[in-house]
């Protein structure tokens, strides 16, 4: 019963918007704040039209939404954004809430070059939004930063971070002996987002690599970088816990050693999942004449595999019960598929056949869709993001399925993707909290209703970036010394825990320690330098007022203009100063940049 | 379904509490508030409590160090010594042995979680991950409630040397912990900034953070503007030699052991006297799928042994042991079971830690395992009891709740109960 009337909601604020809503899309949610009292008689209206439309509501859905433009020529947004929308109209009627407003549009702009590019925008790229005077300058622009070829670098590099953070954490590649290539990893990942590789081709890639893990390297195979630190060490338990749980959203790790305490994964499950992993090893190859044997690449190979049998038509492997008995387990997929049992790599690619099975499962496109909702709004519809099984409660179950499904449907194109969230709703609503929204607070522990946008810091990459753009800074070197010069600095942030699974956590995390670097690290240092040829220099010496140049630190660092009362503080600055515009400049934008106005993503 | 918890608005009983002096006074609630009046403060100060706690990630064996089994098939090959406490321990903890009578430990813990990341999660709140509520660790609570007892106290009050810890959970960011390495170097502390200039800063930044808070965008921002409170604080404090941990003789080095985690412990021990209420030292390399044996016969347990027992043996000779609570413990455990590998797996089902200090009595063994180390036979202990009991030696109160916004009590510790052996 339950069921059949939020389908009646979900039909009536069909209705309600597909042909009541104001023509311009981005005021959508100012509607409703306005609208209380005529959505009463609109309520009756159709309350009647609803008994007339229920037969035909879902079967006769238009495929894109129409949208009249000041210009009047009409704009398209695929009809995902719409699904998302109403699902979330339903949602916030459930519980009482109403959305935040339509946020600003600076600060709109702001966020989505974060979430999508990975930096703030520079000066000139806000004001050239700002002087855009279009209806759909939104739509535009999030067009521009995912199709434009200013932008693909960009937009490659931030992807290939956030991508390579997942797969093989924040400080693989980075030790001495370690398997892994960080600079091959990227480069693969770079290559991926800058020629928007289908997403399912993209796994299919990581899952299944075999070659080189070094750039410039004969075979090289940037992709075979996610797998070779996981495989060698007991049994590949590495690999199979990081396959499932990255791209299925399954958490098997526990049942490595035993039955789930809380869902129906069982051992066996676990070890059947591993002997997929089995005919694979990560080949050391050392550096030509070094004494310590110091490895200067992987290769990653699929090799014969014989089991604890020593049978290779048959190759089993072993596994202990918690009771110390010894069960065998052959390759089967979690959905119950066997494979072949044969250990030959000429009869079965286990590894291949692995990817075969992944590209029919439905938890692929779950997964994918959770983790880039997750990057843009802040929560995932499960929490954690990559915890899809049975016993962990879903927010708003339909919409997720729809998603993953049309996901799948648009041949799992990411940038489709992108522009279904960015243009929904709950990521044009203000990070403002209003007193009809302020129990929607998951970081308290409610589920996310996504009613206002959800503050959160920048990443320390972001940080990174975002400095870059706002100094004009000069990065010395090549692409790639470029990036090494970045991966230098972000392992400042990291701890390991020192444990086999390489686990580890940041301590750019609001804490103490990233106060320190950014009150007096290098990098801020750089940023607010004073030298001749440096941003800060430029800007001091320019013809224009103090007033001027204040504002104009404003814009770029936060993307507005400042209040009077800090113009008032810089001015009483200036005075101390002795009129000394550079050293006052300085401050305010030392001021600016630990902000946590600049330091959020609001 | 989903449960709301809003930050807590205090404990409820600590301003009270702060105003008692000694483990003892707590226990009785009739006591009378004439009492607390006649505290000065110097007892204040002598009272004032604090928390080590010696992590040992990757889940150390225990098995082969505090509650040997030897002569049996998991037994393993090291042999049991005796000690100056009421325990056998491993032969290769010679110094520690002569500590013994400080420390006790606890052989009947039984836990469920074996999975690295929910083991520490655990073992460091009290409460198994929970997706909904973030739950603060053992240094952010501690130092939550003891920060009373410290009003002059400029250094961050929850100290992490070497490792993550866990964080602070609904407490807040203000209460996360302070992460330094082993050597005490702290990473741009160097404020060149004449006096005049930071003000300056300081003025503008606060400006704009203010304006930006206003805004209600969420409590996020309400913490950053603690911690860089707490970061000014810091730049500015004559305190923060205490990390200068370089500058104490070299037979001090020495004794801890010339390692991180032994410089860890002479830098816990500089912290605790400087009045920082919790500190944490990390020693990892114990997750010993492989070659057990050989691992923490020629590394990790010299290592341990070295660091610990001067840890303990320096807090009791100056007279702060009675008020520092030491806690040793990892995320769990290891398998009885010797695998194929000459390693052990991960094991949560029975085993053991060591506390002392703080009015915990030492030299006990409490609790047991059966023959061969699989089950625990006495009572089993889980982590809230634990953590219960380490609040009760510091004078925690357990009835401490935190409230949250929808009125939700959430007593301290998961509401785990006194290990009752460990206070004779």
């Amino acid at each position: 019963m339950a069921g059949i009337s939020q389908k009646l909601i979900i039909i009536f604020f069909a209705e309600v918007s597909r042909n009541v809503w104001p023509r311009n899309v981005w005021r959508r949610a100012d509607f409703w704040r306005r609208a209380d009292v005529s959505r009463a008689v609109l309520g009756v209206a159709y309350g009647l039209l609803l008994v007339f439309s229920v037969g035909f509501a879902y079967g006769d859905e238009p495929t894109v939404k129409s949208v009249v433009r000041k210009d009047a020529k009409r704009v398209t947004l695929p009809k995902q954004v719409e699904k998302i929308d109403l699902s979330m109209s339903a949602n916030w009627s459930e519980f009482g809430i109403k959305p935040s407003p339509v946020e600003d549009d600076l600060k709109w702009c702001r966020r989505v070059f974060l979430d999508v590019v990975g930096r703030i925008p520079s000066f000139e790229e806000f004001s050239e939004f700002a002087k855009d005077k279009a209806a759909d300058k939104r739509f535009s622009l999030v067009n521009r930063l995912i199709n434009e070829d200013r932008y693909t670098e960009e937009y490659a590099n931030n992807w290939s971070s956030v991508w390579t953070n997942v797969l093989i954490g924040r400080n693989g590649g980075m030790e001495n002996r370690s398997l892994t290539n960080r600079e091959g990893m990227q480069k693969y990942l770079r290559d991926c987002f800058a020629r928007n590789k289908p997403y399912n081709d993209m796994v299919l890639e990581l899952v299944t690599a075999s070659g080189a893990t070094k750039p410039g390297v004969e075979g090289f195979n940037g992709a075979t970088n996610f797998l070779a630190m996981k495989v060698n060490e007991e049994d590949g338990t590495q690999a199979t816990a990081a396959v499932s749980r990255i791209f299925l959203g399954l958490q098997v790790q526990c049942t490595q050693c035993h039955n789930h305490p809380f869902n129906q994964w069982k051992q066996q499950k676990f070890w059947e999942f591993n002997a997929f992993f089995r005919q694979t090893r990560a080949l050391r190859k050392f550096v030509p004449g070094s004494v310590n044997r110091d490895v200067d690449h992987v290769e990653l190979i699929n090799e014969d595999f014989s089991g604890k049998g020593s049978n290779t038509e048959k190759a089993e492997i072993y596994y202990s019960l918690r009771n110390g008995l010894t069960k065998v387990a052959y390759p089967v997929f979690l959905d119950g598929t066997e494979i072949g049992k044969s250990g030959y790599v000429s009869q079965v690619n286990r590894r291949d056949e692995l990817g075969k099975l992944m590209m029919e499962s439905p938890f692929l496109d779950k997964a994918i869709v959770n983790r880039m909702w997750a990057h843009f709004l802040g929560y995932g519809f499960t929490k954690p993001i990559d915890d899809l099984g049975p016993h962990n409660p879903t927010t708003q179950p339909q919409l997720f399925d729809e998603l993953a499904k049309d996901f799948r449907n648009t041949s799992y194109d990411l940038k489709q993707l992108i522009v279904w969230i960015t243009m929904s709703q709950p990521y044009q609503v203000s990070s403002r909290i209003t007193k009809d929204n302020s129990s929607d607070e998951p970081s308290l522990g409610d589920t996310p209703k996504f009613s206002h946008f959800y503050t959160r810091q920048m990443g320390a990459e972001q940080l990174y970036q975002s400095l870059s753009v706002a100094t004009q800074a000069n990065r010395k070197g090549s692409l790639e010394e470029q990036h090494r010069q970045r991966e230098e600095w972000m392992k400042q942030f990291v701890i390991a825990f020192g444990t086999d699974e390489g686990d580890e956590t940041t301590t750019f995390n609001g804490s103490i320690p990233q106060s320190l670097m950014l009150f007096n690290g290098d990098l801020i240092k750089e940023a607010i330098s004073l030298e001749t040829g440096s941003w800060l220099h430029g800007l001091a010496q320019a013809k224009s007022s103090p007033t001027d140049k204040i504002q104009h630190l404003f814009i770029a660092g936060l993307g507005r203009r400042p209040k009077p009362e800090e113009v008032s503080v810089a001015q009483q600055i200036l005075v101390k100063r002795k009129n000394e515009v550079g050293g006052m400049l300085q401050d305010m934008w030392w001021a600016i940049l630990n902000s946590n106005e600049f330091i959020f993503n609001h | 379904m989903w449960s709301r918890f809003a930050p807590p608005s205090g404990m409820n009983r600590r301003h009270f509490m702060s105003h008692m002096a000694g483990a003892g006074a707590l226990l009785g609630s009739s006591m009378s508030l004439g009492h607390s009046l006649r505290v000065h403060a110097d007892t204040l100060k002598k009272n004032r409590k604090s928390c080590v706690m010696l992590w040992m990630g990757g889940g150390p064996s225990s098995m082969d160090i505090w509650d040997l089994k030897p002569g049996t098939d998991n037994g393993g090959p090291f042999k049991a010594i005796s000690t100056s406490g009421d325990m056998q321990i491993c032969e290769h903890m010679p110094l520690m042995a002569k500590q013994m009578h400080h420390m006790s430990i606890v052989r009947s813990m039984s836990t469920r979680e074996a999975d690295h990341n929910r083991g520490r999660y655990y073992m460091h709140t009290g409460y198994v991950p929970d997706a909904n509520v973030d739950y603060p660790s053992y240094g952010a609570v501690m130092s939550h409630e003891l920060m009373a007892q410290r009003s002059g106290l400029e250094i961050p009050p929850f100290v992490s040397v070497g490792g993550a810890s866990e964080g602070p959970g609904f407490l807040g960011m203000a209460w996360a912990p302070f992460n330094v390495s082993s050597t005490g170097r702290i990473r741009n502390m160097e404020a060149k900034l004449e006096g005049e200039r930071l003000a300056q800063r300081r003025f503008a930044l606060e400006t704009i953070e203010n304006s930006f808070i206003a805004q209600k965008r969420g409590t996020v921002l309400e913490d950053h503007r603690k911690v860089l409170g707490k970061t000014f604080d810091l730049l500015t404090s004559a305190q923060m030699e205490a990390f200068n941990v370089e500058k104490e003789p070299d037979a001090e080095k020495e004794k801890y052991g010339k390692n991180g985690f032994g410089q860890g412990c002479l830098l816990a021990r500089r912290l605790v006297e400087a009045g920082v209420p919790f500190v944490e030292v990390d020693l990892g390399g114990w997750d010993n799928h492989q070659r057990i044996f050989q691992t923490l016969e020629n590394d990790r347990l010299p290592t341990l042994d070295k660091a610990m027992s001067a840890l303990v043996g320096d807090l009791s000779q100056r007279g702060l042991l009675e008020d520092t609570a030491i806690v040793w413990m990892g995320e769990f455990a290891r398998t009885p079971r010797i695998n194929a590998e000459g390693g052990r797996d991960h094991w949560a089902r029975a085993w053991s830690v060591v506390v002392g200090g703080a009015g915990i009595q030492g030299g006990k063994a409490v609790g047991a395992t059966n023959e061969d180390g699989t089950q625990v036979v006495t009572e089993p202990y889980s982590s809230e009891d634990l953590m219960a009991s380490v609040c009760h030696g510091l004078g925690i109160s357990l009835e401490t709740t935190f409230t949250s916004r929808n009125g939700r009590p959430m007593k301290i510790a998961n509401s785990g109960k006194i290990i009752k052996d460990l206070f004779g």
